[in-house]
């Protein structure tokens, strides 16, 4: 498999401080990347270096083997859907037509058929014609990942596997729906998709990652498979909490709450 | 997942269901409105001309009128009446469809060039080029007095509208309460700067900057109407382009980039639509104020907030509402003429407030 996303020391530094440092990462067609990180790691800035927003001071990050920052906004948007944490809609625009904007220049008609499979896909199909700003968090939320659905399809339908970026999708969703999310997340990954997602809920990142990737203070502290990324060491080290890690029978670790304790420093 | 939508998923319904009419529905309805008011503004004014003697003195039909009333009417029509009818139009045309680019660039129902002192600035530049073009230094410059108006006005509006976007808009967010309390400011400045013109001008400069002080087409005449004509052309047609980009950037910024939008792009051609549309709109008829505001907002109950319909009726409406507000400027205290800028502040002020009270959870203010 091919890598869709290669990054090669990518370093970031904003008024003195280094956010991101050195980081180099891999994401081939088709595999699910957990980034996960204790508060401050670093985890948005790395993202957002990743989806092009921010430029890095230094080293570089190239998408299907070319620099992200040669493509224009346009084209770029063909290869990588970004899916943001807050997104504030202040103007009246109908769940319909905010998951349409994911459609590019497309007409309404031509869109259609994304738009159906989106928003049946997220659930919300009963919310077609509601206004945004009327409904809750969490609604809006899956309102917006159909849109980025809706925008990776597009792209792919085109250009071949793309990536997907999350920024902590599941921050406003019940579990029901934290879980569907990260399943739709899944089947994009089957399809080729490249898919990496901030989240907060280690749980969730071990069924959801084929990898994770953990960055404390900036860097990559541990970048595996979730049962050896995951250890009673790493959450001490890097999250600061004692806990005695419990196993599935598949072997995936299981973190209970109910064993954890902060270490006071 | 095919979730089939249960029981317990159901939510009691809170917000409207939009059920919105087409675009074709929408232009064809504000035609008519536009057509209907320019009629009625017609026919209504000092010397009234009755809709029986509108045919033959718009030189549709011959008529059993005498010659002189036919001349008079012919006379009040073409030389007073309709290039000021066109006149406003256009204006409301420009300050409506700037007011609609604004709110979308600022992601805020809130914005209005006049609110935030875009109109103002482009005042003060248009006044400020009326005392340069009296004084000796500028003589050379009075033959192209109809064309320096415009372009001093639009020069002083991009500089506001650019100070204004620098000190809302950090690292792709904009504040909602920092934008207005910025635009207070640049205003208060602006206006400021208009007293002290105000304070050096003598008599007949003042009367002129008077004017752009309370709004008014009266100074309209075929020659200024046919300057700010091409603006609200191009201007309409450079929508075209922003529309989509305008919709997609209510996400946010760096949202709009993702979905491939030339954000920076998008921002440049904004600030200068807003900037020309609002700075040739103020030298014909001063500050004009909540055109801007009250169009866009009652539009968006009706057709939504989606820009590639949302401009060009824009442009519609405010010109209907402009022309009525004018009609009404120079007919309720007839022989006498209101200006323009009271009326629009009169009515336009409380919609503020109308929709500042319920904008308020969601702008977060």
């Amino acid at each position: 498999m091919t890598a869709i996303l290669e990054t090669k020391s990518v370093t970031m530094q904003i008024n003195g401080a280094t956010l991101v440092d050195g980081i180099d990462l891999q994401v081939k067609s088709g595999e699910m990347v957990a980034i996960v990180g204790p508060n401050g790691a670093g985890k948005s800035t790395l993202l957002r270096l990743l989806s092009g927003d921010l430029r890095a001071t230094r080293g570089n990050v190239r998408l299907k083997q070319r620099d992200l920052h040669s493509y224009p906004p346009s084209q770029l948007a063909n290869h990588r859907a970004t899916l943001s944490q807050h997104v504030n809609v202040t103007f009246p625009f109908t769940v319909e037509e905010i998951v349409h904007m994911g459609a590019g220049d497309m007409g309404t008609v031509a869109a259609r058929p994304l738009v159906d499979a989106a928003l049946n896909e997220v659930a919300i199909s009963h919310l077609r014609y509601r206004q945004l700003p009327t409904l809750s968090g969490g609604e809006q939320q899956r309102a917006h990942f159909a849109r980025v659905l809706v925008q990776l399809a597009r792209g792919e339908a085109e250009h071949g596997p793309g990536l997907l970026l999350l920024d902590e999708p599941t921050s406003s969703l019940d579990l029901r729906h934290q879980i569907e999310l990260v399943e739709i997340a899944g089947r994009r990954a089957r399809d080729g998709t490249a898919v990496i997602a901030i989240l907060h809920d280690l749980n969730l990142a071990v069924r959801f990652a084929d990898r994770i990737v953990v960055i404390h203070r900036g860097r990559i502290a541990a970048d595996d498979v979730p049962e050896r990324t995951i250890t009673d060491e790493l959450v001490r080290d890097v999250f600061e909490v004692e806990v005695a890690i419990q196993h599935h029978t598949d072997g995936s670790p299981i973190l209970l709450s109910q064993l954890m304790q902060p270490i006071r420093m | 997942m095919t979730t089939i939508v249960g029981a317990g998923h159901a939510k009691p319904s809170r917000g409207a269901v939009s059920m919105r009419p087409s675009a074709i529905v929408t232009i064809t309805i504000l035609f008519l409105a536009l057509l209907g008011i320019a009629i009625v503004a017609v026919t209504v004014g000092a010397a009234g001309i009755p809709l029986a003697r509108l045919p033959a003195a718009l030189g549709f039909s011959t008529t059993d009128a005498t010659d002189a009333v036919l001349s008079r009417d012919q006379l009040v029509l073409w030389s007073i009446r309709i290039p000021r009818i066109a006149a406003a139009a256009i204006v409301g045309g420009l300050l409506a469809t700037s007011g609609a680019i604004m709110q979308g660039l600022f992601r805020n129902p809130l914005a209005d060039p006049a609110l935030v002192g875009v109109s103002s600035g482009g005042a003060f530049a248009a006044a400020s080029a009326i005392i340069l073009i009296d004084s000796s230094f500028g003589e050379s410059l009075r033959f192209m007095q109809n064309e320096l108006l415009p372009m001093a006005a639009f020069a002083g509006s991009l500089v506001t509208t650019f100070i204004l976007y620098g000190i809302a808009s950090r690292s792709g967010r904009t504040s909602i309460a920092i934008f207005l309390l910025a635009g207070l400011a640049i205003a208060a400045i602006a206006n400021a700067g208009l007293g002290l013109l105000v304070f050096i001008a003598d008599d007949r400069q003042l009367r002129d900057i008077t004017f752009w002080l309370l709004g008014s087409l009266s100074g309209a005449t075929w020659a200024k109407t046919a300057t700010i004509a091409p603006v609200l052309a191009i201007g309409l047609i450079a929508c075209l382009s922003i529309g989509r980009g305008l919709d997609v950037l209510v996400l946010g910024e760096s949202e709009a980039f993702h979905s491939g939008v030339n954000v920076e792009r998008l921002k440049r051609i904004s600030i200068v639509l807003i900037s020309a549309m609002t700075g040739v709109a103020v030298s014909i008829c001063g500050v004009v104020g909540f055109i801007g505001i009250v169009v866009p907002h009652l539009l968006r109950l009706v057709i939504g907030p989606g820009h590639r319909l949302l401009l060009p009726a824009s442009a519609l409406l405010g010109a209907v509402l402009v022309v009525g507000a004018d009609t009404l400027a120079r007919t309720i205290v007839a022989p006498a003429e209101m200006p323009i800028g009271i009326l629009t502040a009169a009515i336009g002020a409380p919609f503020f407030l109308a929709i500042l009270l319920r904008q308020r959870g969601l702008a977060g203010l």
